[in-house]
């Protein structure tokens, strides 16, 4: 493909069984670079943009805060910290509805004045530092993943002893229709996410380090072989056949490597780590710059939204200042989804902060969104085949809708990943990830409730 | 006649014959006496087998009686008479029980409360509220798909213009709706209460009128005509219900009209 590549770049030996093949849409977008977003008044940082605990205020209403500072303070082992993204005062402590339309609490910051960065202190000799003084960095520094489960990047970073990691994969998939954050991260910061990788590769101590792209991305491909020329060791752009969902986690082990995740296991099982692309930004600039994670790009999108653009926004933006930087509505919204169309939710309100994980805002017009009246299951069995952690779909929604939740779990609710490929093949319109999810949040409430 | 005609029915009458006379052996020296109460107590319950009590059905509620010791009054569709049938049969004593009924702490129905989206998804409760929270546009109201309503054993529950409501006379207070309710707005109250705050939001006044015509806005005026049997949690109204309310004026005071008769 290159031909001045050192390195190689492979098609994918293996591929997952299932999976399906939505528009993609990424047009709309792909094409504007990033742009910074100015300054929004008015900031809501959410305490919860990550999985676990929910960060503990640190600050008073009323106080100065500079950019960058810590405004609330990781809150166990799985939790990070949360910074302000911009200098200001803090004006209220409050609830905030959340995308994913539950609420939690939040650190409103009116911003003014120049902006000041209170930066960590800089490492740029990475490689001269200890690894866990490294490790330490990045979860200080507040990175998660930022795909879309936003699970602490420190967490990941720390293995325990006896699972070897041998192979990193950096996630450039971006498999969500409309989506292309990613895409335009890699092509416009491939230098500073192969720094990222590389600290990543350094912590973890792992041999092999592949960067894992859908083919339907080339010149994303490019950019990345030529930044990974100079990187020494087993390195390549893995060229994954577009499919989604390649960007899932389990799904793109199997197809780069060939190993499967254990049910009920982490990637580290098999000595995989994978971190999406903009994480490894995020990593870079933690460590070299100092920088805490306090801003991400986002793509506003859809056929609703009069310029399609790819946002660098501070976290805690308000959806509704994004839609303004855009241009503002292109006729009349009917659905509004925070992420991609697939794994999104949809939101109510344009009242409604962003996050570290929130990788897109998808505005799409009356045509564009389907209301159905589901229908019962006709035992076609497509889901089934869609399925790209080989459950049956079918049976677990009949389980769920006949409130036999404990059956659902005998025929493996919990390892449904919500991709949304069963309830997009189902000719009977049946809300299957719809049934999968509630059912799967009332085992998580037993669970919990067990624990106590 | 057909030898297999003949031989399948001699062979399958003689083993329902040994099987006969085996189980008739069992019955004689293998059983387990039961203590002969445990049958009369259910046969003076209600046979509902709703739950309602905390045991699994009549029978399991009978034997905690009889073996455990169990409180005789805590049947609620058998109500006083069972209780007292219960008590008088085992010669003990039991505790006068109150009758209570299910109470929808809302009446913002479709006509006063708005709506902030289009819901196309599940019918049912708490798969609406997991989706963006509800599309109810007040975040404490009844969203009306009736969860609350296909979990009550006596159907005393009917969702009429997005709203839930609990039919008195039916109600056997089980309280399996005040368990099944996402958003915990249904309560058990007595069942001679006859004035009710129907309003469960705790938002400030202007942020609960945005979203419903007939939402509780804090305004305290209830309290003055209420003898303490109202009291303010933060910006909501609520009933005191150990103590009676039977001041109408409430109702007629109240500006938001969530204060009624129910």
């Amino acid at each position: 493909m290159n031909q001045h590549s050192l390195m190689n770049t492979t098609p994918s030996p293996f591929t997952f069984s299932g999976g399906i093949h939505p528009s993609y849409n990424k047009g709309l977008s792909s094409g504007s670079p990033i742009r910074e977003l100015p300054l929004p008044a008015r900031l809501v940082v959410p305490l919860s943009q990550h999985l676990g605990a929910p960060a503990k205020p640190i600050v008073q209403i009323g106080d100065s805060v500079k950019a960058g500072q810590l405004i609330a303070g990781q809150n166990g082992f799985i939790s990070a910290p949360a910074h302000a993204p911009a200098s200001g005062k803090v004006a209220a402590l409050e609830e905030t509805l959340t995308a994913s339309g539950r609420t939690c609490g939040a650190v409103v910051i009116e911003t003014s004045g120049p902006q000041e960065w209170q930066l960590l202190p800089p490492l740029p000799d990475w490689r001269a530092a200890d690894k866990k003084d490294l490790a330490a960095r990045i979860g200080e520094a507040g990175v998660v993943g930022m795909g879309g489960a936003g699970f602490p990047t420190r967490v990941k970073l720390s293995p325990p002893a006896d699972k070897p990691i041998d192979t990193v994969i950096l996630n450039g998939a971006e498999c969500e229709p409309y989506l292309t954050s990613d895409h335009r991260m890699m092509l416009e910061y491939a230098k500073e996410i192969r720094a990222g990788a590389e600290i990543i590769r350094h912590i973890l101590g792992a041999k092999s380090l592949r960067v894992a792209i859908e083919d339907n991305k080339p010149d994303a491909i490019e950019a990345m072989e030529k930044a990974f020329q100079e990187v020494d060791g087993d390195v390549a752009v893995t060229v994954l056949r577009t499919s989604y969902p390649q960007g899932s986690e389990k799904q793109q082990i199997y197809s780069v490597t060939g190993r499967e995740v254990p049910r009920g296991g982490l990637p580290m099982d098999v000595g995989c780590v994978v971190e999406n692309v903009s994480t490894a930004y995020a990593v870079y600039d933690a460590v070299v710059n100092g920088r805490p994670l306090v801003r991400r790009v986002i793509s506003v999108t859809g056929d609703a939204v009069a310029q399609p653009s790819n946002l660098l926004a501070p976290c805690g933006t308000l959806y509704s200042d994004l839609v303004a930087a855009c241009g503002g509505l292109r006729g009349k919204a009917a659905k509004v989804i925070s992420g991609g169309p697939m794994m999104g939710f949809a939101v109510s309100s344009l009242n409604v902060p962003t996050g570290k994980t929130a990788s897109g805002l998808l505005l799409l017009s009356a045509s564009k969104v389907s209301c159905y009246t589901s229908q019962a299951c006709i035992s076609c069995g497509r889901c089934v085949e869609a399925c790209p952690m080989r459950l049956a779909p079918a049976e677990l929604s009949q389980c769920i809708e006949a409130d036999d939740i404990e059956g659902a779990e005998q025929v493996a609710l919990m390892d449904c990943i919500e991709c949304g490929s069963c309830a997009f093949v189902c000719p009977a319109h049946r809300p299957l990830v719809h049934h999968m999810r509630r059912a799967k949040a009332i085992v998580m409430a037993k669970r919990a409730a067990a624990k106590k | 006649m057909d030898p297999i005609i003949l031989n399948s029915t001699l062979w399958i009458g003689g083993i329902g014959l040994v099987s006969a006379v085996a189980l008739a052996i069992a019955e004689k020296y293998l059983s387990t006496p039961e203590d002969p109460r445990i049958g009369k107590v259910t046969e003076l319950l209600p046979g509902a087998n709703c739950g309602g009590c905390g045991f699994a059905g009549c029978a399991d509620y009978a034997r905690a009686i009889v073996t455990q010791d169990a409180e005789c009054n805590q049947c609620a569709p058998g109500g006083a008479a069972s209780a007292t049938a219960i008590a008088a049969f085992l010669g003990r004593t039991v505790a006068a029980l109150e009758k209570r009924s299910a109470l929808v702490l809302c009446c913002g129905d479709d006509t006063e409360a708005t709506r902030r989206a289009d819901y196309n998804g599940i019918n049912d409760c708490a798969a609406a509220q997991a989706t963006a929270g509800g599309d109810k546009g007040c975040t404490y109201g009844c969203l009306g798909y009736g969860t609350c309503a296909r979990v009550c054993p006596v159907n005393a529950i009917s969702v009429v213009n997005g709203l839930a409501r609990v039919d008195k006379d039916k109600c056997i207070a089980c309280g399996k709706c005040v368990a099944a309710c996402p958003r915990k707005i249904i309560r058990l109250v007595p069942a001679d209460a006859g004035i009710h705050v129907l309003c469960s939001s705790k938002d400030k006044g202007p942020a609960v009128k945005k979203v419903c015509g007939t939402g509780c806005i804090g305004c305290r005026i209830c309290t003055k005509f209420a003898d303490g049997a109202i009291a303010m949690d933060g910006f909501l109204a609520v009933v005191d219900y150990s103590k009676p309310l039977t001041n109408e004026e409430t109702i007629a005071k109240c500006p938001a009209h969530c204060i009624r008769k129910a």
